[in-house]
């Protein structure tokens, strides 16, 4: 298992206990959203065994905590910009599990119809400003929207998820030195789980940590922190908003993390090394934190309850999935332009 | 009304839509320090300072990116690609981004942008500086493409373009930068998606595109002197949105088509025209469309090449005569 250099827990833990900076009610919710995001892509697994999920999809199993630590730490009206492997970071935007869930089985209560995808989730009104199936695609486009921000002297933040095949690739170099130079309020969050699709990212990235080790390059601060623990997360997150906001410039920062899962539907990840899962396992990031909040004095039955509660939650989105009627043909061809429809010629 | 080059009507088009709209903004490289590097941008520096026309690194791919994430966010955003080669390396915005956005999401993203870029040959630059590359631009669900010939259309569709709601590819002609025409005083404002007939005609329609369009221009003029041939000759101006109309009507008025395209020949814009009119107005045509090109070829540097791979006014004239003989 990879080392976690956990410079955020150690620089910000303003006194211990539930009700120190992060505070109980953030912390229920954030307990709340990693059982949700787990729930939901479980049974995005199970639907797709059931043949009513169709195409492809993209877990983020183990990685719940990146998600959920910088959702609970944005503001209404920052925004997000994720991958393919972004219904996380799309339900912890408060997106309901039903509109995902409709979406992955291509029905009309899906968040988009059914016309993106399980790669596109898009919710503008919940400031999900889309995910993005070319790897490094949005780190750009998150730099436009900061852009925007900066130019009209709005706070909002733009926050960029990916993986950590996409340091490799240009247009993360390109977007890293532009809202450096630009001093952009832009988060460029890696959520390292060691494997670009199959191959281990160590057997194709010059540097250890693909993402902080490139950092220096851009007069960036090194970041690595653990991405399985949420509190972590959500300081690291603080930090980097926190700053963006003071109009103080870019931060890249590095999540060691684990996806349970393989790379998408069809992979069964045969190529981890014996052991290497089961590790892993021991610091499930949900198991982590149930473990916390019983620390911290939470009652088990407060924990229960919620764990229960989600479970209702997807059974019933899953059943109104289930009974949704599939999209109407007649909007094969709409909203290709502004004016509604998809024609090129009078 | 004042004589203008195609190189200053850029940079007037720009300000025009700067002055009214707080929300324009206009970024590439060398645009502004600079003025361009066909210095088609001069003086925006200046009269509207470094927070709205901005440099930027060699980073085509962060150059658009940054356009759609302003646009779908409440920007108005000019970008600039200095060569239309150089979309090349960032085709992934204008293949996969741009023009889906709005689709996938479900109308619940928008990408109001404008890419201006120089497009075409002409200079000597050889086969990765002169290309005519709208049909890439045209193929792709979503995109509107533009490509003005003159100075006045240049202002005119640059500020429809910065109007319109939809992602526009704006092709300025390198080898137009230096002409000039008549631009009138005040605002200027076109519409996208109408064809011009410049030259009236009964003989023939020659259908062109920026520097292909004072070509056959000129060709229709010869062919009339010395043939005796009388050619309409039509700017398309707009591949997309594309007035098939302003098409159709020649073609029934002439019966005889012709393109005059800069781009190698497969898959050009007049493809799709030959295409429309074949198969909407077959009867109307006395003789089978013509298709006049760039052979498929890279593009040469030595001028000697260049001159004979573009369709010339001699190629047009001899062409049409030809065909109408035959």
């Amino acid at each position: 298992m990879a080392k976690i250099e956990d410079r955020a827990s150690q620089s910000r833990v303003a006194a211990p206990g539930l009700n120190d900076d992060i505070g109980e009610e953030t912390r229920l919710r954030m307990y709340r959203m990693q059982v949700e995001i787990r729930e939901a892509e479980q049974r995005a697994f199970d639907l797709f065994l059931q043949n009513l999920v169709k195409g492809t999809s993209h877990l983020s199993l183990g990685q719940e905590a990146v998600a959920t630590g910088f959702a609970a730490a944005m503001k209404t009206g920052d925004l997000s910009f994720c991958t393919y492997r972004g219904h996380a970071h799309t339900l912890a935007r408060g997106v309901p599990v039903e509109k995902v869930l409709g979406e992955l089985m291509q029905r009309d209560n899906g968040l988009m119809r059914g016309k993106g995808g399980s790669m596109h989730l898009t919710s503008a009104d919940h400031g999900v400003m889309g995910s993005y199936a070319i790897i490094g695609a949005h780190l750009p486009i998150a730099c436009g929207a900061a852009w925007r921000a900066q130019y009209k002297g709005q706070k909002d933040v733009s926050v960029c998820f990916f993986g950590d095949g996409t340091c490799n690739i240009g247009a993360f170099h390109e977007a890293l030195n532009f809202a450096a130079v630009w001093k952009l309020p832009v988060i460029f969050v890696c959520e390292n789980n060691l494997y670009m699709e199959y191959t281990p990212i160590a057997d194709v990235t010059a540097v250890k940590h693909p993402a902080a080790d490139r950092a220096a390059a851009y007069g960036l601060e090194r970041i690595v922190i653990d991405g399985n623990d949420a509190d972590v997360v959500y300081r690291a997150a603080r930090d980097a908003y926190d700053k963006a906001r003071a109009g103080e410039g870019p931060s890249l920062i590095e999540c060691m993390t684990y996806r349970h899962s393989g790379h998408s539907r069809a992979d069964p990840a045969k190529y981890r090394p014996e052991g290497e899962l089961e590790q892993w396992k021991k610091r499930d990031p949900i198991a982590i934190y149930r473990e916390r909040l019983l620390q911290f004095g939470v009652e088990e039955k407060v924990i229960a309850g919620i764990e229960t509660e989600v479970r209702r939650v997807v059974d019933e989105a899953t059943e109104r999935c289930k009974a949704a009627p599939m999209p109407p043909l007649d909007i094969l061809a709409t909203d290709v332009y502004a004016d509604g429809g998809f024609a090129w010629r009078n | 009304m004042a004589e203008l080059t195609y190189r200053d009507a850029v940079a007037r088009g720009i300000a025009q839509e700067m002055t009214r709209d707080p929300d324009v903004v206009f970024f590439g490289e060398d645009v502004a320090k600079a003025g361009g590097v066909f210095k088609s941008t001069v003086g925006l520096l200046e009269q509207f300072g470094p927070k709205r026309v901005r440099d930027t690194p060699i980073s085509e791919q962060a150059i658009l990116g940054a356009a759609m994430g302003a646009a779908m966010t409440g920007l108005k955003p000019i970008a600039e690609i200095m060569f239309s080669d150089f979309l090349a390396v960032c085709f992934d915005y204008v293949a996969n981004e741009f023009g889906k956005s709005r689709y996938m999401s479900n109308g619940q993203l928008k990408c109001p942008l404008v890419v201006r870029t120089g497009n075409g040959a002409g200079s000597r630059f050889g086969a990765q500086h002169s290309q005519s590359v709208e049909n890439w631009c045209m193929m792709i669900p979503g995109l509107k493409v533009v490509a003005p010939s003159s100075p006045r259309d240049v202002i005119g569709l640059l500020a429809a373009a910065v109007r319109d709601p939809d992602p526009v590819i704006f092709f300025e002609h390198k080898s137009l930068y230096a002409t000039k025409g008549e631009v009138p005083d005040g605002e200027i404002v076109d519409r996208l998606g109408s064809a011009k007939i410049l030259r009236p005609g009964k003989d023939a329609t020659i259908i062109a595109l920026a520097l292909m369009v004072p070509r056959a221009l000129e060709a229709a003029e010869r062919l009339q002197a010395e043939h005796g041939i009388d050619c309409e000759v039509v700017d398309v101006r707009s591949l997309v949105p594309l007035d098939t109309q302003t098409i159709l009507g020649s073609v029934g008025r002439t019966h005889r088509l012709f393109t005059v395209e800069e781009n190698p020949r497969l898959c050009g814009w007049g493809a799709e025209i030959v295409s429309i009119v074949a198969d909407e107005a077959f009867y109307d045509l006395d003789g089978p469309p013509v298709r006049i090109t760039t052979p498929h070829i890279p593009l040469p540097a030595a001028d000697i090449l260049e001159d004979i791979a573009l369709p010339t006014v001699d190629r047009i004239v001899d062409r049409v005569r030809r065909s109408l003989a035959a």
